[in-house]
């Protein structure tokens, strides 16, 4: 019986990334179709379509490991009738959304850690303010031909780099231990306590201000590039990387998301859908983890990114 | 990294850090469901929209400068005048999921100060006052 549950859940999740494969062509035909500037559709189209393909992206973005940001705003610019302002503002709310409700359940368990998390956070904030107004002053060609090489390059990132679980960090920095940036979590697994510290700390805060000005500018989560910083060059172990960096979005996404809000940037009638949407679909999501084969996803996730970011590239450069 | 055998108990969250925990445990779900209702009385028209839905279609398409100028629409902190609107009384919702992380810092600070933790207090309150400087609206005041 408990095979036949996990054969249908495994048929359903395959369902849901064909679904999320086919949706951007679905969504483009559509689009294609609606490419008349008085739009016949009625106003109800859109936002429902976008709740169900935010809902999908939302169980999508959990199984990947990714944040719905990343997934959003290449997928939703280039493939719904939505001008790019409209889609960063409501792409900085759904990331803001998603990691407000995981921030939490990731500071009770220590996994996100305020010490290494609010000196990068001061950091990554104010840049993400600049990125903010930078991206809304650029022309939005410019702005989707960036857009567009930073998707390629987080795909890229995605299928090429290799977290360290537990880093090994041998003698601290004194910038690190200046502030602290130091801790221990409880691993449920083992049922050990693990200590950990971090190194190269000043390199750290230095990426995070490019990592605060891409998100702002893009209106990206940036969990992509906030994990393999923490991880791989500061010495975070991958769980307090992880924790720590979704706990930094809610940070980091508030003062952009305040640009973008008081822009005039958010539209209600498809922000809250696509907010509402990818957040049930997180809940289905981590559901669905336990039965589900990450791994493919992940490269499907890497193939659509892939997909998105270049067209992306192609419609800021006018060809697309 | 070590392993050390210390109890669960060490590896245990500060206090500060279980209050902003609580505190963003609530205002996030509170500010959720806020969105949820204040969106169902938006489309089901209890309140009259300031911009007729069957015209956001054609506005969405525009850049935010074209739609603010096509819709006659606010910008800053123009939306709290127009909370009698089904469509403008969204942003209470999307202003409170906006506010948390400030509230939340705020009640960092004085943790910081009991613990004589000088250097977290100037990083705590640096972060607010930047975080408030966002939401003012003073950066970029009459960009439209």
């Amino acid at each position: 019986m408990i095979k036949r549950f996990v054969q249908w859940m495994q048929l359903r999740m395959w369902l849901a990334a064909a679904c999320v494969v086919a949706s951007p062509a679905w969504a483009w035909a559509e689009a294609a179709g609606a490419a008349a500037p008085e739009s016949n559709k009625p106003w109800w189209f859109w936002p429902l379509v976008l709740f169900f393909f935010c809902f999908i992206l939302g169980i999508i973005a959990v199984l990947a490991g990714v944040g719905g940001g990343v997934l959003y705003v290449p997928l939703v610019s280039g493939f719904f009738p939505f001008h790019l302002d409209f889609v960063r503002g409501a792409g900085l709310l759904v990331a803001l959304a998603g990691a407000l409700a995981a921030g939490p359940g990731l500071l009770r368990r220590n996994l996100a850690n305020l010490r290494l998390a609010l000196p990068v956070a001061l950091i990554a904030s104010t840049c993400a303010i600049a990125g903010a107004f930078l991206g809304l002053a650029l022309p939005t060609n410019v702005v989707q031909i960036c857009l567009g090489a930073t998707i390629v390059f987080i795909a890229i990132l995605l299928a090429t780099s290799k977290n360290v679980e537990r880093p090994e960090v041998k003698t601290q920095d004194a910038i690190g231990m200046a502030l602290g940036m130091s801790g221990s979590y409880y691993e449920e697994s083992t049922g050990e306590v693990v200590e950990w510290k971090t190194h190269r700390t000043l390199t750290g805060l230095i990426l995070f201000i490019v990592i605060g000005i891409m998100a702002g500018m893009f209106g990206l989560g940036a969990g992509w590039a906030n994990v393999p910083v923490l991880n791989l060059l500061m010495g975070a172990p991958l769980k307090v990387a992880v924790g720590t960096s979704k706990f930094l979005l809610s940070i980091t996404d508030t003062s952009a998301a305040w640009v973008y809000l008081n822009k005039g940037c958010v539209i209600p009638l498809m922000a809250i859908p696509s907010i509402v949407g990818l957040m049930l679909g997180s809940f289905v999501g981590v559901r669905v983890l336990a039965v589900a084969k990450p791994k493919i996803i992940r490269y499907i996730v890497i193939v659509v990114l892939l997909f998105a970011g270049l067209k992306a590239l192609l419609k800021g450069l006018g060809i697309g | 990294m070590t392993k050390t055998k210390a109890t669960r108990e060490s590896a245990k969250a500060s206090p500060e850090q279980m209050l902003y925990a609580d505190l963003l445990f609530y205002g996030c779900w509170i500010g959720i469901f806020l969105m949820i209702i204040t969106y169902v009385i938006y489309l089901a028209g209890v309140l009259d929209p300031y911009i007729p839905l069957n015209k956001i279609p054609h506005l969405w398409r525009l850049s935010v400068d074209e739609f603010l100028h096509e819709a006659n629409a606010p910008h800053g902190w123009g939306w709290a005048l127009l909370l009698g609107k089904g469509d403008y009384l969204n942003f209470l919702g999307i202003a409170l999921l906006g506010a948390m992380t400030i509230v939340g810092f705020v009640t960092l600070i004085p943790a910081y100060v009991r613990k004589k933790d000088w250097l977290f207090v100037g990083i705590v309150t640096l972060e607010v006052l930047a975080l408030m400087l966002a939401a003012s609206g003073i950066l970029g005041a009459g960009g439209h």
